[in-house]
């Protein structure tokens, strides 16, 4: 007689082996070429930010959990990707206390204070640009190119200015800008290979850069439509937030149709606070504004259930 | 030939080579046959013999006066030496005959006239399945009889034939597509005579090449083309479920809360149509089955044409035993099957597969936050929420789970299958069920 007990437990037994962990590195292999850029057109300053962004994120993760005796969950990167897209976010030119307060008020009080990951209703990265841009606006809107003061695209393209760099400079990325904004080819080259490896989906991307583009073409104000749009798409932070942030998993709807809607509402704000607004950015409002309208879209789009008769 | 399918689902890692090449072997159980007093969906089997009865091969030993029940027979003869409960899954106790294995096989009822099902009513016919004990053979368990039997019988337009296995590492179904072809098609035109308006289709998935010429040599031989079409269906989990596979061959969905035959269809499974053509061909009751042993804790995985009772022990005995320390006994596939406490556990109707698994094929996690990735949803073939059917499902928050249709969840086991998170949505979602169920019952 076999006596061997063995394990029960519930169905399904098998894992597809994605995890946490392995998507956040997928994230941050993806922003790895943004990065290159920035280091190339900003020099080491933009990497120092970074990992002072990066470190402050993790230790500040680290540190609350010990203290309130959690789960340590730093291995799962998340904080790494929040930290990067902080950075990201980020003027050069601004002082190195910039990166470590944000980020520690990132990780303390938009996610940890509401219970981690997953938990949060605010994107971490943008409700601390949101913060550092309402406590030190002058530092948070001083752009540099080379050392020399300049403005960035989008302000030179509403201002009619003659300095606009090309529609080129602005799609490789030699131009004015916040860290990890300035490359449109890296963005995208790193967007490619969320799409590819089932990281993101299209609706949020596509929706958002499609409607700003579309809304920019339809009211331009200066010189050809088409070319105005694509300067709207290229230039600031729309590719870095459609693709980084207004995909984020905790802040973003789980419907397909709510993916639709959160793509198109970012992208109207955007447009709105481009045109109307005094500011020549917009996404990172934008984003968080639709951030606190996730629960009720989602509650709006269920998805109709197989077999299910209206 | 294009190939359809029903929308989301998984593509596992599906592990058939193990045993897809080997030839069936015939196993008889060694010194006994234990009969579990439950073997399908519905009213818990009496035992009409008695300790120390000599049973023979096919006699009736357990049977059900409730209106949704199946008979058991005997698979062997021999002397019933002891009736009591044995530990099963999910820390239950079932009743169970045991029955001392004589090594006789003397049979009970040795005549095997082969009767022309043409010339029987189809009251006659329904009884004969009936008295076979005969239930739904890929897992579900369900009475044949009564899924036979619908109010509506003339309004049948279709009746599907499910060879999709589509669980990983089972290949029970496709040995029986290519070592009784005839007898599978023969089986449905017994079920096409019941139903006057039907047609028939089989619904293979296209990994299954061989089972499919096997099926479509088979239709052709016996001239049943004109009424039988072989559906080639898109390799993917779960292809095999009942309302997956009817909107993929005939796209209708079956609206929640109605059955299959509410919209003109029944599926059966391809062994339990065997069983029927040998149930009323040769008046054979359903004692024996096809089992896949496998997983890579055995260590020569194959399949085997097995009498029901037989315990697990003789089957991995019979396949090398363990080469590997396995950490789970899995009866069924790796998406639904259920784990069993021990080896003494006896094949039953259902029983499609002994899948013994190490812990690197079936590794535990530890479950973490849900990070919101939408992954389950985008799997679920059912097209539900799962992270919020788990969410309320763990809160007992049964009018919002219901409200977001979480009866209807199939439980295929995709949503927990992706979860980043390691979360047993399956294991929450059941659990919500079972209360639903349980309370409606009180309420009656």
């Amino acid at each position: 007689m076999n006596s061997n007990t063995y394990l029960e437990s519930s169905s399904p037994h098998i894992h597809q082996g994605i995890s946490t962990k392995s998507i956040m590195r997928d994230v941050i292999i993806a922003l790895l070429p943004a990065l290159v850029a920035s280091i190339i057109v900003f020099k080491i300053r933009a990497l120092i930010i970074v990992v002072l962004s990066v470190v402050s994120c993790v230790l500040g993760e680290l540190l609350w959990q010990k203290t309130f005796k959690q789960k340590v969950t730093i291995d799962d990167l998340s904080a790494v990707v929040t930290g990067i897209l902080l950075a990201f976010s980020l003027p050069p030119s601004v002082p190195y206390y910039i990166p470590v307060i944000g980020g520690i008020f990132a990780i303390i009080i938009v996610k940890q204070i509401f219970g981690g990951i997953g938990k949060n209703f605010l994107n971490p990265a943008l409700a601390s640009r949101a913060f550092l841009m309402a406590t030190w606006p002058a530092v948070m809107t001083k752009w540099t190119l080379d050392g020399i003061s300049t403005a960035t695209p989008l302000e030179l393209l509403n201002n009619a200015s003659p300095n606009l760099p090309s529609l080129w400079e602005v799609f490789i990325g030699y131009t004015g800008g916040s860290i990890g904004e300035t490359s449109a080819l890296a963005l995208i080259i790193g967007g490619i290979y969320l799409l590819y490896r089932n990281v993101i989906t299209w609706e949020i991307p596509v929706s958002y850069i499609g409607s700003v583009f579309l809304l920019s073409f339809l009211f331009c104000n200066t010189g050809t439509p088409f070319i105005f749009a694509l300067y709207e798409i290229f230039a600031g932070g729309l590719l870095l937030g459609a693709i980084y942030m207004a995909t984020d998993y905790t802040t973003s709807p789980v419907t397909k149709k709510g993916k639709f809607i959160m793509g198109i509402g970012c992208g109207v704000l955007t447009f709105l606070f481009r045109t109307i607004g005094q500011t020549a950015e917009g996404v990172c409002y934008s984003i968080l504004i639709m951030n606190l309208f996730v629960p009720m879209i989602e509650r709006h789009t269920i998805p109709r259930t197989f077999g299910e008769v209206k | 030939m294009n190939t359809l399918t029903f929308k989301n689902g998984v593509h596992p890692p599906y592990n058939k080579e193990l045993t897809e090449n080997k030839p069936v072997t015939k196993l008889l159980p060694k010194e006994k046959a234990v009969f579990l007093m439950q073997q399908h969906t519905g009213a818990i089997c009496q035992p009409i013999v008695k300790k120390g009865d000599r049973v023979l091969v096919g006699q009736v030993i357990a049977d059900a006066v409730a209106s949704m029940s199946a008979p058991i027979h005997s698979s062997i003869s021999g002397e019933v030496v002891d009736i009591r409960e044995i530990p099963y899954a999910e820390g239950a106790h079932i009743p169970a005959i045991i029955i001392k294995n004589d090594h006789q096989y003397e049979e009970y009822n040795p005549i095997h006239n082969l009767l022309d099902y043409k010339e029987l009513s189809r009251e006659h016919i329904i009884d004969i399945i009936h008295k076979a004990g005969i239930v739904g053979m890929g897992g579900a368990a369900f009475p044949t009889y009564i899924k036979l039997n619908p109010s509506n019988y003339k309004k049948i337009d279709s009746i599907i034939l499910n060879g999709c296995e589509c669980e990983p590492y089972i290949t029970c179904d496709y040995k029986l597509m290519l070592n009784e072809p005839i007898k599978i098609v023969k089986g449905l035109n017994i079920i096409l005579h019941l139903f006057p308006n039907a047609k028939g289709y089989i619904g293979i998935e296209d990994n299954k090449k061989e089972a499919i010429s096997a099926i479509e040599k088979a239709i052709n031989d016996i001239g049943a083309s004109d009424k039988i079409e072989i559906k080639i269906l898109e390799t993917k989990y779960p292809q095999g479920s009942e309302k997956q596979l009817i909107y993929a061959i005939l796209g209708r969905e079956v609206p929640i809360g109605k059955l299959p035959a509410d919209i003109g269809c029944i599926v059966q499974n391809v062994a339990t149509s065997y069983a029927i053509y040998e149930a009323v061909a040769y008046r054979t009751p359903l004692i024996s089955r096809i089992v896949t042993v496998t997983g890579d804790a055995i260590a020569n995985p194959q399949d085997f044409w097995v009498k029901l009772g037989t315990p697990f022990q003789d089957l991995i005995d019979a396949a090398g035993g363990f080469i590997k320390k396995p950490v789970k006994i899995i009866s069924g596939g790796p998406m639904m099957g259920i784990t069993m406490p021990n080896t003494n556990i006896p094949i039953t109707k259902a029983t499609t597969a002994i899948l013994c698994l190490t812990e690197d094929a079936a590794p535990i996690f530890e479950e973490e936050n849900c990070i919101r990735c939408g992954r389950c949803v985008r799997v679920c073939p059912m097209n539900l929420l799962p992270l919020y059917l788990d969410k309320f499902g763990r809160r007992n928050d049964i009018e919002r789970f219901e409200k977001i249709n979480g009866t209807s969840c199939i439980e295929c086991g995709c949503c927990a299958y992706v979860c980043p998170s390691y979360i047993r949505i399956v294991n929450s979602i059941r659990k919500a069920k079972r209360n639903i169920t349980a309370n409606n019952n009180i309420k009656g």
